[in-house]
C-alpha cells in the first residue's frame, strides 16, 4: 500500500499461497512492517483501543443474542435471566452495556485528536469522512441497543428519538408521520418496533466493520498523520508498526481496559439510569427522559431551539458539519501545536461542548445562574437552555466561522524541517534558522 | 496539547466526582437518611444475617400485597444467597429451599384434568404473587399497584437506601397538606405535592403521596436469632434483601473484578516495560 511490499515467502506453503491469495503478504505490509511515524503520542493510541472495542461489543453482543428474547412481553424478563441464570451473564451484559460507554468515551477522544492534529486534511479527507460515517453507524447501534431491556427509559428513548423524525411534517404535511410509522412498523412503538431493532442492532456493527476496513485501507495509503502535522520524509522518520507501535498501543489498551473494568465489576450502573429497571410501559411517561450521556450534547442542541424541525435540522446538523470539516478549515497547517490561536478555540470548542452535554443532562427549566425568586419561591435567572443555545451558537460558530476565517488570517508558529528535527531537539521551535518550512507547498 | 497523563488525573478526578455525586443524588425528596449497609463499597458484602431476617420480613410482611415473580426458592440457597451452605452446592437440592418453598401453595395444572389447583412450593418455583392479575392487585389497593420488587432496588435513584428511607420515613402530614383517603404523605416518596398543599407557596413539602401505610410496626415479624425487631431493624433487613435480590450475583461482581484488577495491573505493567525497552534506542 504504501511503498513496495517486503514481504519474503518462507516456506513453500506461503509461496504458493502468495501466488494464489497473497492474504499473508497484505497482514504482513498491514499489520507488522507498516512504516509509521515514530512521534505518535498516546493519543494516538485510540485507534487501536477501538478496534479492541468493536470486538468487544461485537463479542459479547453475539453471547447476549443467545439469550435475549426480542418481544415487547418478554424482553425485560430475558435480560434478568441473563443477569441472574445465565453462567457469567451478569459479566457479558455489563461488558456490552459499558463496553458501548466505553467506545464512544475513546470514539470522542479520537474524533478530538484528529481536530487538534489537523488529520481531516488532505489527504486523508476520505479517511475521515469514513470515520465519521463509522460514528453515525456507532450512534444508531447504540440508541438501538439501548432500546432492547425495555425498561421505562429504553421505551421512552424510542419514543422519543423516532418522533424525531415527525419534524418532517413540517417541510412536507404527512411526510414525518409517515416516516415514522415506517420506523415503528405501526402506529406506536410497540413489538415490531423492538423486533427490528434488535434485528438492526446485529446488523450495523457488522457494517461498522466493514466500514473500519476501508478506514484503515484509507489510512495506509497516505499513512499516519502526526503531532507534528509535516509528512513522512524518509524512512529515518519512521519505525515498523511491529514491534514499535504494537506494545506502544497494547499498553495503551492494557490501562484502557482496567478503566473499562472499573466500570464493569465496581460501578456497573454508574452510566445507566434506575428508571431503565422498571418494565417498558406506555401508559406512564417517566418524570425526565434523558438519553445515554454520550448523546446528551446533541439532545441539548435539540432542546435549544424552541422549533421542533429546525432544533431536529440543528441536531443533524451538527453531526453533518464533521463531514464537511475538510473544507472548512483553511488553514494549511495541520497540526495546532503550531496555530496558538486555533488551540484557544479548540479548548473552548471542547469546553462547549462538554458543557451541552451537561445542559442535556439537565432540565431545561433548571437555573443555571439565579437571580432572584418568583412567587412560589423557586430560584429565576439564567437557564439551561439559554446556556445550550450560546454554547449551539459556538459549536456552529467554530466550525462555520472560526475555522474558515481564522485560517486565512492566523500567525502560525514555524513549521519543523521533518519529523526528525523537532524530536532531535525535544521540542519544536528549534528549527534551524532558514530551514522553516513554508506550509502552502505541504500536502 | 495537555499532556495525556494530566487529561487521566483530570478524569480520575471527574470520576471521583460523579461516583461521590450518584451516591448523593437522593432524588427529588429529602435527602435519604443516614444509614450504612455492609455491600456498600467495591469489596462490600452482604450480611448473612441480615438476608436472613430481611427475607423473613419479606416473606410476612411485603408479600401479602407485593410479587418477586423473579426470584425463585432456589435463589435463596444459592452462592452468596441467604440460605446457602456449602454441604449442599445445589440450591435445588438444599433442605432450605426445599422446606421455605413447601410452606407455600402456589397455583398450578392438574396434569390429569386440566383443572386449576395449588400444591406445595418447590426450589424451582418463584415467590409467590399475592395477585393473581394487575387488575385483582389494583381491586385490592385503592387503585394502586404494588410494584414487583423482584430488581425494586435498582428500580429507584438511591436503592436500599431508598428503601429503608421511605418505609421508616413516614410522619404525621406538615399542616396545609391535604392527604387524600387511602393516600399516605412520605417525604422520600417521588411526587409533587403542590396541588395539595394550602400551605405558602415556597414551602411546597418535598415528597409525595403513597398509597401504602406504614406497615413495619415494632415487632410485626419475630427474627429467629434474637434480634429485637424495631421498625428500623426491619427495614434496613429487608433493604439488604431487597439489594440482594435485585443483583444476587452482585458479591460475585466484586470478586471476580478484585481478580481481573489485580491480573490487568500486572499485565499492563508488563506491557509498559515492553514498551520502554522496545523504544530504548529510537529517538521520540
Amino acid at each position: 500500500m504504501s511503498g513496495p511490499s517486503t514481504y519474503e515467502p518462507k516456506t513453500g506453503f506461503e509461496r504458493w499461497l502468495d501466488t494464489r491469495l497473497p492474504i499473508i503478504r497484505m497482514a504482513h505490509d498491514t499489520a507488522l512492517d507498516f512504516p509509521t511515524p515514530k512521534n505518535l503520542n498516546y493519543w494516538w493510541t485510540f485507534g487501536g483501543i477501538l478496534a479492541v472495542c468493536l470486538v468487544v461489543q461485537i463479542i459479547s453482543g453475539v453471547i447476549l443474542a443467545m439469550h435475549y428474547v426480542p418481544n415487547a412481553d418478554l424482553a425485560f424478563n430475558s435480560v434478568q435471566r441473563i443477569m441472574r441464570d445465565v453462567n457469567y451473564g451478569w459479566m457479558i451484559r455489563y461488558i456490552h452495556a459499558n463496553g458501548a460507554s466505553m467506545f464512544f468515551l475513546a470514539v470522542y477522544i479520537h474524533i478530538a485528536r484528529g481536530m487538534y492534529y489537523g488529520s481531516y486534511k488532505a489527504p486523508r479527507e476520505v479517511l475521515w469522512i469514513l470515520g465519521c460515517v463509522i460514528y453515525l453507524l456507532m450512534m444508531a447501534t447504540g440508541f438501538m441497543g439501548y432500546v432492547l431491556p425495555w425498561g421505562q427509559m429504553s421505551f421512552y428513548g424510542a419514543v422519543v428519538i423516532t418522533n424525531l423524525f415527525s419534524a418532517f411534517d413540517g417541510i412536507i404535511p404527512g411526510l414525518g408521520t409517515a416516516i415514522t410509522t415506517w420506523l415503528w412498523g405501526g402506529f406506536a412503538v410497540d413489538n415490531a418496533t423492538l423486533n427490528r431493532f434488535f434485528s438492526l442492532h446485529y446488523l450495523l456493527p457488522f457494517m461498522i466493520a466493514g466500514v473500519v476496513g476501508l478506514h484503515i485501507w484509507a489510512l495506509h495509503v497516505p499513512g499516519n498523520n502526526n503531532p507534528t502535522g509535516v509528512e513522512v520524509r524518509s524512512k529515518e522518520d519512521t519505525v515498523p508498526f511491529h514491534p514499535y507501535y504494537t506494545v506502544k498501543d497494547g499498553f495503551a489498551i492494557g490501562a484502557f481496559m482496567i478503566l473499562f473494568a472499573w466500570f464493569v465489576f465496581f460501578a456497573p450502573e454508574a452510566l445507566g439510569h434506575a428508571d431503565n429497571y422498571v418494565p417498558a410501559n406506555p401508559l406512564a411517561t417517566p418524570a425526565h427522559i434523558v438519553p445515554e450521556w454520550y448523546f446528551l450534547p446533541f439532545y441539548a442542541i435539540l432542546r435549544a431551539i424552541p422549533d421542533k424541525l429546525l432544533g431536529v435540522l440543528a441536531m443533524f446538523g451538527s453531526i453533518g458539519l464533521l463531514f464537511v470539516l475538510p473544507w472548512l478549515d483553511t488553514s494549511k497547517v495541520k497540526s495546532m501545536r503550531y496555530r496558538p490561536t486555533a488551540r484557544w478555540f479548540f479548548l473552548i470548542f471542547i469546553a462547549a461542548t462538554l458543557g451541552l452535554g451537561w445542559c442535556g443532562g439537565k432540565l431545561p427549566d433548571d437555573v443555571v445562574i439565579a437571580v432572584g425568586r418568583d412567587e412560589t419561591g423557586a430560584a429565576t435567572g439564567f437557564t439551561v437552555v439559554w446556556l445550550s443555545r450560546i454554547l449551539a451558537v459556538y459549536y456552529y460558530a467554530y466550525f462555520l466561522l472560526v475555522l474558515p476565517l481564522l485560517g486565512l488570517t492566523e500567525k502560525t508558529l514555524p513549521l519543523p524541517d521533518g519529523i526528525s528535527s523537532p524530536v532531535l531537539s525535544k521540542g519544536g521551535a528549534a528549527v534551524p534558522a532558514g530551514a522553516t518550512a513554508s506550509p502552502e507547498k505541504k500536502g | 496539547m495537555l499532556t495525556l497523563r494530566k487529561a487521566f488525573a483530570g478524569f480520575a478526578a471527574g470520576l471521583t466526582v460523579m461516583t461521590a455525586g450518584a451516591a448523593l443524588a437522593a432524588t427529588h425528596g429529602e435527602h435519604m437518611r443516614e444509614t450504612k449497609f455492609s455491600f456498600e463499597g467495591p469489596l462490600g458484602k452482604f450480611d448473612r444475617g441480615a438476608l436472613q431476617r430481611g427475607y423473613k420480613v419479606y416473606a410476612e410482611v411485603c408479600s401479602s400485597c407485593h410479587s418477586m415473580n423473579l426470584v425463585y426458592f432456589r435463589n435463596l440457597a444459592q452462592k452468596g444467597g441467604p440460605f446457602y451452605d456449602e454441604k449442599h452446592p445445589n440450591p435445588n437440592n438444599s433442605p432450605y429451599a426445599k422446606a421455605l418453598a413447601a410452606g407455600v401453595m402456589v397455583p398450578d395444572i392438574d396434569q390429569e384434568t386440566g383443572d386449576p389447583i395449588t400444591r406445595a412450593g418447590t426450589p424451582a418455583d418463584h415467590f409467590k404473587a399475592p395477585f393473581p392479575n394487575e387488575a385483582a392487585a389494583r381491586a385490592s389497593n385503592g387503585g394502586a399497584l404494588p410494584p414487583d420488587l423482584s430488581v425494586i432496588a435498582m428500580a429507584r435513584e438511591g436503592g436500599a437506601h431508598y428503601i429503608y428511607s421511605l418505609l421508616t420515613g413516614y410522619h404525621e402530614p406538615p399542616k396545609g397538606l391535604r392527604v387524600p383517603t387511602g393516600q399516605h404523605y412520605n417525604p422520600y416518596m417521588a411526587g409533587d405535592l403542590a396541588s395539595y398543599w394550602d400551605g405558602p407557596k415556597d414551602k411546597v413539602p418535598a415528597g409525595g403521596l403513597i398509597a401504602m401505610p406504614p406497615q413495619l410496626t415494632p415487632d410485626r415479624v419475630t427474627f429467629d436469632d434474637g434480634v429485637k425487631a424495631t421498625p428500623d431493624q426491619m427495614a434496613h433487613d429487608v433493604a439488604t434483601f431487597l439489594a440482594w435480590a435485585a443483583e444476587p450475583k452482585a458479591e460475585e461482581r466484586k470478586q471476580t473484578g478484585l481478580a481481573v484488577m489485580i491480573y490487568l495491573i500486572i499485565f499492563t505493567g508488563l506491557l509498559y516495560a515492553s514498551y520502554r525497552r522496545i523504544w530504548k534506542n529510537v529517538a521520540h
